[in-house]
């Protein structure tokens, strides 16, 4: 995974919520077998409107999404954090995430910033009327700054912010608790079942 | 006596691997099942690394997702899709995962072939890469979706890193009347906590509404707990549980079922046990649902209209539900009957088991379509379809005016040719309704299987209680 330290740049203000990952990578491009290449096809369907945020010159280079609440609801596909990444986005700044959204983003390292209504709202309405103010986020001193004196703490998990800060790989660091799962293994319940009888050769349709 | 704790906490403590302050706790996986769509990256993950899968017998993957529902004996008409099905093949052959492939009987969709085969069952953890692996916690099994990161995680180490989540009781009391559904009260829940009252937590589904549900209905519940937020729902297992099990291919029998029972009713929440949030429903007060926005959330009673979203609570919801009207091109105030259909899919994780094609047949049988809908049943197995011949459900069907298709996972969310087009409506038994979820432009409304053979019917929605008067 890629080491994620601070990220500094303007904010694309999507002011929407419960913005499902349907919308963020639709179906037709989950066919591809490859992590990259999705980012075109980000927010597909809402991008064939003019008008629609992400396609404003303004805001082609924003490292950052600010977003309403439940950002990345609905279903697993990752391919939505591929997405966003590809477009170019380093963190989302939202009330609230789907579960599995956000826990996608940080295995994949992409910053899920939570912070309370009032202030994603004061984000929100600062860049949409300054495309190009900065914010800035420091993931150490876990901080949302714009100038001026605002800033903000977020939290995260000490682990989370651990791995992102290293760049550190989940299975490296769960193998290396490999003799734990193996003594675990030894003492598991044999009723449960395992899929080898599944092997048998197919039964045909009809 | 020591403390009283969850079905949650209960089966979370069997399976901590490893734990240590400050990090989230080592869980052990029982069961791992794969499908083409979320699959590929993960298994390149492995080559690229050089691991290999730690457990292929405790995997089982199958095609579901993007399979052709048409005659299989014809070339795909998908390019792109063959390609995702031939690596999966290729991943499961060179890392020894067992495949139900699409010329297998026993494939389907994999929410739906791993329990009628026995292999999801009480206290066990299940994961999958699709968010609808909630279904599974009907059997009282701790089943949730992830990402591809985590099944390349799984594969490699069959663990998954997880925080302990808070849990909510979710209980429906009383009696469901007749017409309603298991569908109804997962719609009927979503509607009272919201698209999001479920985040952070692991449900538990309690009550005599839910006691009273078959394993199938239980699954409808379970399977559409993450539209409420949650990862995972869950029902304890009881008699209920243990009749469906019985007999099925990958249960234990003889001393070794009565011993796994056993196991199995100690999973039940202690008395006294406590739970983070507490939801209540009256399931006497719950009416056939049709959902008329872009969020499950977003639904009301059949005999409702659809809603002024100046009267939503928040501003948020107020600006969400203008934005859904135009999107479902309607105009609020509409009573929900007067909404005309243009497509029924009748199918899915959530109502593609034998059970939901019976209710859907019986409510078809002498009956045809309006002339101006068109409707497709996609059985969720291959087994599930051999069953609907069987008792001749088919020809029912078929004598309507519905196709009889192949099993997949369809018309639920459009990765094969089985979409909507623009500006279509359909009454849909899947479980999203979000913008474009059946094909860009499409508009879904999200009902039972009654509820969805009755529109078929119709060419409108109908209330399915006055239906069959």
């Amino acid at each position: 995974m890629k080491q994620v330290t601070a990220v500094k740049g303007n904010a694309v203000p999507l002011n929407r919520a419960d913005v499902d990952t349907d919308q963020i990578i639709p179906k037709q491009f989950l066919k591809r077998i490859e992590r990259t290449g999705f980012g075109e096809f980000a927010f597909f369907d809402w991008r064939k409107d003019e008008h629609f945020v992400v396609n404003r010159p303004d805001y082609r280079d924003a490292p950052i999404m600010l977003a309403q609440q439940n950002f990345g609801c609905g279903s697993s596909r990752e391919h939505a954090v591929w997405a966003l990444e590809d477009m170019g986005i380093e963190a989302v700044i939202a009330p609230s995430f789907g579960d599995i959204f956000r826990n996608n983003c940080s295995k994949v390292g992409l910053l899920t910033i939570e912070l309370p209504q009032e202030d994603v709202d004061y984000l929100m309405s600062r860049a949409e009327e300054l495309p190009g103010g900065e914010i800035q986020i420091d993931l150490e001193s876990q901080t949302v700054s714009v100038g001026g004196g605002w800033a903000r703490h977020f939290e995260i998990d000490p682990h989370t912010k651990h791995r992102l800060l290293n760049g550190l790989d989940d299975i490296g660091i769960t193998l290396q608790t490999e003799d734990a799962i193996a003594a675990f293994e030894e003492k598991r319940d044999a009723l449960k079942p395992d899929t080898t009888p599944a092997l048998a050769s197919a039964t045909k349709m009809g | 006596m020591s403390e009283p704790k969850t079905i949650v906490e209960k089966i979370w403590d069997q399976h901590v691997v490893h734990r240590e302050a400050g990090k989230p706790d080592l869980l052990y996986i029982d069961l791992h099942l794969v499908h083409e769509v979320t699959s590929p990256q993960a298994f390149d993950g492995l080559r690229l690394a050089g691991r290999a899968v730690r457990r292929p017998d405790l995997t089982l993957a199958t095609v579901d997702h993007n399979v052709p529902t048409t005659d299989r004996s014809l070339p795909n008409p998908d390019p792109l899709s063959t390609t995702q099905i031939e690596v999966l093949r290729a991943n499961c052959e060179e890392f020894g995962v067992p495949l139900w492939d699409i010329f297998d009987i026993r494939q389907g969709i994999v929410h739906i072939i791993s329990p009628e085969h026995g292999l999801t069952q009480p206290g066990m953890t299940i994961v999958c890469g699709d968010s609808h692996t909630s279904t599974h916690g009907a059997f009282g099994a701790l089943a949730f979706g992830i990402g591809t990161s985590e099944v390349e995680h799984v594969l490699a180490t069959q663990t998954l890193p997880q925080s302990y989540p808070k849990t909510m009781s979710v209980e429906v009391t009383g009696e469901l009347h007749p017409g309603v559904t298991a569908k109804d009260v997962t719609l009927a829940v979503i509607r009272h906590t919201g698209v999001d009252g479920g985040v952070g937590h692991v449900i538990e589904y309690r009550g005599d509404v839910i006691r009273n549900l078959s394993m199938e209905g239980r699954m409808t519940v379970c399977n559409m707990t993450i539209e409420g937020g949650a990862r995972a729902g869950l029902v304890a297992p009881d008699e209920t549980t243990f009749e469906y099990l019985k007999g099925r291919e990958f249960v234990p029998t003889g001393d070794d079922w009565d011993a796994a029972v056993e196991s199995w009713r100690a999973l039940t929440t202690d008395e006294g046990a406590t739970f983070d949030t507490y939801v209540t429903l009256d399931g006497s007060a719950i009416a056939p649902h049709v959902t008329w926005g872009t969020t499950p959330a977003q639904s009301v009673p059949v005999t409702g209209r659809v809603p002024k979203p100046e009267e939503a609570s928040t501003a948020s919801a107020r600006e969400t539900a203008a934005r859904s009207l135009v999107y479902m091109d309607l105009d609020a105030g509409t009573p929900i009957v007067e909404i005309a259909i243009d497509k029924v899919f009748l199918g899915s994780c959530t109502n593609g088991r034998i059970e939901d094609l019976r209710a859907a047949a019986e409510v078809v049988k002498g009956h045809k379509i309006a002339s101006t809908v068109s409707a497709i049943v996609v059985p969720g197995s291959g087994l599930v379809k051999r069953q609907a011949e069987e008792e001749g459900l088919d020809v029912v069907f078929k004598d309507a005016g519905f196709e009889w298709r192949e099993p997949g996972c369809s018309m639920c969310l459009g990765m094969n040719p089985d979409i909507l087009l623009p500006g279509e409506r359909c009454a849909s038994t899947s479980n999203r309704n979000f913008e474009g979820r059946q094909g860009a432009g499409g508009r879904t409304h999200l009902v039972s299987p009654q509820m969805a053979a009755a529109a078929a019917i119709a060419g409108h929605f109908v209330d399915i209680r006055e239906f069959n008067a």
